[in-house]
């Protein structure tokens, strides 16, 4: 274990060692913010209904704002947010990732859902998945970007965030099992971030033509 | 985990422990799946060959399995966590997976297309969840390594 683990959370908790006596407890960590699961709902009962009728604003919005909220929050993630705490003292990035994790488990797949399913109806609709569409190769190019992003993204980012807010959980975190998460999700973040890099080459070449 | 491990000790043990590559052989499985669906979704609206996806998905099935044997010979693993996980992850990545694949059926996708994007679909729904309820499970597992 290294000397990390022994440093103390701000709220007084050791990693690794339990918290000190007469120490104020840690505040509860919810994995999964149950409040926001109703407009979570919601937004699929929108994202449902504008697939099912195929309604073009409901598409357009679904895939507009959801895009624009992936790609923005994958590149502040993992070009901002992701160095920066990656400099943080273990503690440090462990309070932050307690507070910024789990609104994370919500927003990402919700917004990555609203993106995808209303862009490949966008995409039957307007013709641009035709062979003969112009745009037909830069839409294959944008599927394999977003296979390797989902790939990454639900392969190896999703489950380290999910076992950090777990471990957090614990009377006594570890803190070199929270480093080693941490690490990979500053990685496979950065990685995303990247990625989205492409996404936006990719879709305004397309909105272009 | 030992009752009678120092403090410190018991996580040391779980952080150092080996585990089967169960989430590895899942990425892979994962991205077997991806392709093959990135493949098809190339070819529409047209049906697009089958050989190439039914492979893919046959070899990630294949996988999963192995990964379900491997992961069900592990021992002191935490089974409890696992569930508690996996049973809200697949409710979730079910409900994802239904929504794509009410997309499908609502753009008229029929006959093999429809029966190999739905078999690739359920691989996505079991998949995706053995991975984090894995992740999850394993570092709260302690003692020896797997038989």
């Amino acid at each position: 274990m290294t000397d990390t683990t022994a440093e103390v959370l701000s709220n007084g908790a050791a990693l690794g060692h339990g918290p000190p006596a007469g120490a104020p407890g840690r505040p509860v960590i919810q994995i999964v913010p149950l409040k926001g699961l109703p407009v979570v709902a919601v937004i699929l009962a929108f994202l449902a209904a504008s697939i099912g009728f195929n309604w073009q604003w409901g598409l357009d919005f679904n895939h507009v704002a959801g895009g624009a909220l992936w790609t923005g929050i994958d590149l502040f993630v993992g070009l901002v947010v992701g160095p920066i705490l990656g400099r943080l003292s273990i503690p440090a990035r462990a309070e932050f990732s307690a507070r910024f994790m789990p609104k994370m488990v919500l927003l990402m797949p919700t917004l990555v859902a609203m993106t995808l399913a209303s862009g490949f109806q966008l995409a039957l609709d307007l013709g641009n998945l035709k062979a003969t569409s112009p745009n037909h190769a830069w839409l294959v190019a944008s599927f394999i970007v977003v296979g390797v992003m989902a790939t990454i993204a639900l392969g190896v980012l999703e489950p380290a965030n999910l076992a950090v807010l777990f471990e957090m959980r614990k009377p006594r975190p570890n803190g070199e099992v929270i480093a080693k998460l941490m690490k990979r999700f500053i990685y496979t973040a950065g990685i995303t971030g990247v990625m989205q890099v492409g996404t936006l080459i990719i879709m305004t070449r397309v909105a272009s033509r | 985990m030992s009752a009678a491990a120092p403090a410190g000790a018991a996580d040391a043990t779980t952080a150092e422990r080996r585990f089967p590559p169960v989430a590895e052989a899942g990425v892979a499985a994962l991205g077997l799946i991806v392709i093959g669906g990135i493949y098809m979704a190339s070819y529409a609206p047209r049906r697009a060959p089958l050989v190439l996806p039914v492979i893919l998905a046959v070899a990630s099935a294949v996988l999963v399995l192995a990964d379900l044997v491997v992961l069900s010979r592990t021992k002191d693993f935490a089974w409890d966590k696992f569930f508690l996980v996996g049973r809200w992850t697949l409710l979730s990545y079910v409900i994802a997976a239904g929504l794509i694949e009410f997309a499908f059926v609502k753009d008229h996708t029929r006959g093999g297309p429809l029966v190999v994007i739905t078999a690739m679909l359920v691989l996505f729904a079991v998949i995706v969840p053995l991975i984090i309820s894995f992740t999850v499970a394993r570092y709260n597992s302690g003692g020896p390594d797997t038989a």
